[in-house]
């Protein structure tokens, strides 16, 4: 693959991680996901480049935006969207995973979008079907598409992301949400900083290239970016910390704390929130600081450029 | 008496520290002779070993059977030619089976299906706790007259200090020994590898390092405290082995052993989430790696074993924190540990005393030496021979090795159980 591919063509089958993605190729995804969002605003939003492909949501974890973002995603650009929701309190999880991957694939889908709520589900899933796959979120591990819009938020807002102070709060023990971003936002030259307490620290992490800190109003000092993080109260077993209002008290974002932000500091979150827990509603309501709701705007148009992307590396019919 | 003479053989018995080329006799089951000067008996059948190891075959003290109970991942059949082709003449299987081997009949009905058989010797561990629950003793006294050669709890850690104070206290009556897991299991709920950067970056919860000394110098207060013998599994960490090796230096009867994945692999054998690379203490990193050759090397390990844990594939293709840990072993026992003779330097000889007399003398067996009137169970192995891994061939039932595709030095040629050939690549 030479440059000059790197520029128009994603190198890769799948878009499992951000991890491992160079600078050119995050661009690339950026740069083409800027496209679609002035199609996204217009009262005709759809196109047919997509048109007789089918994309597969296979959710092994409940999620509403994430799929509504990619079915809109996928049939905005005019190909076919099947959601299938899979119950995964039955005993065999895995059983289930390859088994239905076997027979999705047998069906000839162009693209799955997965989610599983074991790190590692996606990439095993990949390496059993012929079509391309999305990582939609595997357990603690990465959720790529979310980093993504992260960063086309961060560069519509800020108009750059080389050289920003981010600072990302909460369960990062949990979160697959922090790993992509700090993968994303390292490979693109910004700053960033992990803040949450140290039994939400996973070990190991400053090896990622971020910084910790363990005292909120000492960590959003002079940040240009706040990324709250949701507190997955249904992925800890045992205290990590005493009580929602102790937690709230050290850890939540209010405006108190987030006067230690530079002033036109942005407030980020990968929602759905959980107000008063990691964020105060009115932080997170307002308007002039808060891209919480363009995140979510953002959200469809990169999804649009990932499938398609990915759809520009699969085969075509050779009569057409 | 049929006598067999092997001539020409590298005659090794690090029970004596003997190296040295000539001629063993069998006679029948037994071994009737051996030495440099020992020639040929008239009328013997003559094998020539051209040059290659004459030694008591393997002794591997840790090995999972999965019969009865689980046929479907391995049978006593399946481990026994499993064992022959790795070298090893002796099993000694510990009690998670289904049932549990905590009662005699379980025991004896083991030991009567591996005596049918014929393949490599089986000898059961008796679980320390009715169905390995931690919770009540098991009859060990019984088990142990049954022919129990020591105690365990298998792949569970003791963990209720009361409970392996008790079994400690109780063993020592009979001067047996206690076989632990050392992994604190509240530190390991939920985790299925090593904590640190490469579970952080993978998204995979961890179990720290530390759990595993924890357990260790915990039980080293309950040996202190009871007076019982103790003996440490698959130790993995640099910690573990250093608390090890000041509790020996005081004099105290604390044993340990370890398993090849632990010196021939480190954590990043786990890439992307290969479940072939998960195990029970998970791979550790570099460092510990590094610990354990030392260990090995200064004698703080006493003995290596294959910690075989056979697993199907339903069981292993699975995300993997969802993926059953364990690694088949037997098979590369040999190869894997001689390994580290070529590149760290450690002596042949005193490799092979940790597969053969220490394993023996630490379960008190009549195997793993070389003696006259002694069983003749033996291997004649070739250290240079080059093979490589194929997992398919395995003859395992289960094939959950992350050693496929490696390059190996050093092969199993023929393994005797009692005179017989039960394994040969020379008849």
């Amino acid at each position: 693959m030479n440059q000059g591919d790197l520029q128009t063509r994603f190198p890769h089958r799948h878009l499992l991680g951000i991890e491992g993605l160079t600078p050119d190729v995050l661009s690339l995804i950026l740069d083409r996901s800027e496209s679609y969002v002035e199609q996204n605003r217009r009262a005709d939003k759809n196109k047919s480049t997509l048109y007789g492909r089918t994309i597969v949501n296979l959710f092994f974890e409940a999620s509403t935006r994430t799929r509504t973002s990619f079915e809109l995603a996928g049939k905005r650009l005019g190909s076919d969207v099947i959601n299938m929701s899979i119950d995964t309190s039955s005993v065999k999880k895995g059983e289930t995973l390859i088994d239905t991957a076997m027979t999705l694939n047998a069906m000839h889908p162009d693209v799955l979008v997965v989610r599983h709520g074991a790190s590692g589900a996606v990439q095993l899933l990949s390496e059993k079907v012929n079509c391309a796959v999305i990582n939609a979120g595997d357990g603690r591990h990465e959720h790529p598409t979310q980093a993504l819009l992260d960063a086309l938020t961060i560069r519509r807002r800020k108009g750059r992301i080389s050289g920003l102070l981010v600072a990302i709060c909460g369960d990062i023990s949990h979160s697959r949400v922090a790993r992509s971003n700090i993968h994303l936002l390292n490979t693109m030259g910004a700053r960033v900083r992990l803040i949450a307490p140290r039994t939400l620290i996973p070990s190991g992490i400053e090896n990622l290239g971020v910084e910790v800190f363990n005292d909120m109003n000492e960590g959003l000092k002079d940040c240009d970016i706040v990324m709250m993080l949701r507190l997955q109260t249904e992925r800890m077993q045992g205290g990590f910390f005493p009580s929602i209002r102790e937690y709230f008290h050290f850890f939540g974002l209010d405006y108190e704390k987030l006067a230690n932000a530079r002033e036109d500091a942005l407030i980020m979150h990968p929602g759905p929130m959980n107000r008063g827990v990691e964020i105060a509603s009115e932080v997170a309501d307002d308007i002039g600081r808060s891209a919480i709701r363009e995140q979510v705007e953002m959200g469809v148009a990169v999804r649009m450029a990932c499938l398609e992307l990915l759809m520009d590396n699969l085969p075509g019919d050779e009569t057409s | 008496m049929s006598k067999t003479a092997y001539i020409n053989a590298r005659l090794l018995d690090p029970a004596t520290g003997l190296d040295t080329s000539g001629t063993l006799v069998t006679d029948g089951e037994s071994i009737a002779d051996f030495g440099e000067k020992v020639k040929a008996p008239k009328g013997a059948k003559t094998i020539d070993c051209q040059g290659k190891c004459l030694m008591p075959g393997l002794v591997d003290m840790r090995v999972q059977l999965r019969e009865p109970g689980e046929e479907y991942k391995g049978t006593l059949e399946s481990a026994g030619r499993a064992a022959t082709e790795g070298g090893v003449t002796t099993m000694v299987c510990l009690p998670n089976t289904t049932p549990v081997i905590d009662d005699i009949s379980v025991l004896e009905f083991v030991a009567r299906r591996a005596r049918k058989l014929g393949l490599a010797k089986v000898y059961p561990y008796g679980a320390v706790t009715k169905g390995l629950a931690g919770e009540e003793l098991a009859e060990m006294g019984m088990l142990a007259e049954a022919g129990a050669l020591a105690f365990t709890d298998g792949i569970h850690a003791i963990s209720d200090a009361r409970m392996m104070s008790r079994a400690l206290s109780y063993a020592a009556n009979f001067g047996l020994i206690i076989v632990q897991h050392a992994e604190e299991p509240s530190l390991a709920a939920g985790g299925c590898m090593t904590g640190g950067e490469t579970a952080t970056r993978l998204g995979l919860s961890g179990i720290p390092a530390a759990a595993e000394v924890i357990m260790v110098e915990r039980d080293i207060r309950l040996v202190r405290m009871t007076g019982g013998r103790l003996h440490f599994a698959h130790v993995s960490t640099s910690d573990a082995i250093d608390t090890i090796r000041a509790a020996k230096a005081e004099g105290l009867a604390i044993t340990c052993d370890t398993a090849p994945p632990y010196f021939a692999l480190n954590e990043t054998a786990i890439g992307d989430y290969r479940t072939f690379a998960k195990v029970s203490p998970p791979l550790r990193g570099e460092d510990d790696r590094q610990a354990v050759i030392e260990g090995i090397r200064d004698g703080t390990i006493d003995v290596i074993a294959s910690d075989h844990r056979p697993q199907d594939q339903d069981s292993k293709r699975l995300p993997f924190v969802q993926a059953e840990p364990g690694i088949v072993g037997l098979e590369t026992l040999l190869p894997l540990t001689l390994a580290l003779h070529r590149h760290e330097g450690i002596s042949l000889l005193d490799l092979v005393q940790r597969m053969t007399s220490a394993p023996g003398n630490l379960l008190r067996m009549k195997e793993g030496r070389l003696a006259a009137g002694l069983p003749a169970d033996l291997l004649i192995f070739d250290p240079d021979h080059e093979w490589t891994v194929d997992a398919a061939n395995l003859k395992s039932r289960s094939k959950n090795t992350p050693f496929d595709t490696f390059a190996m030095q050093g092969i199993a040629v023929c393994t005797i159980v009692g005179g017989r050939h039960v394994h040969s690549l020379i008849d």
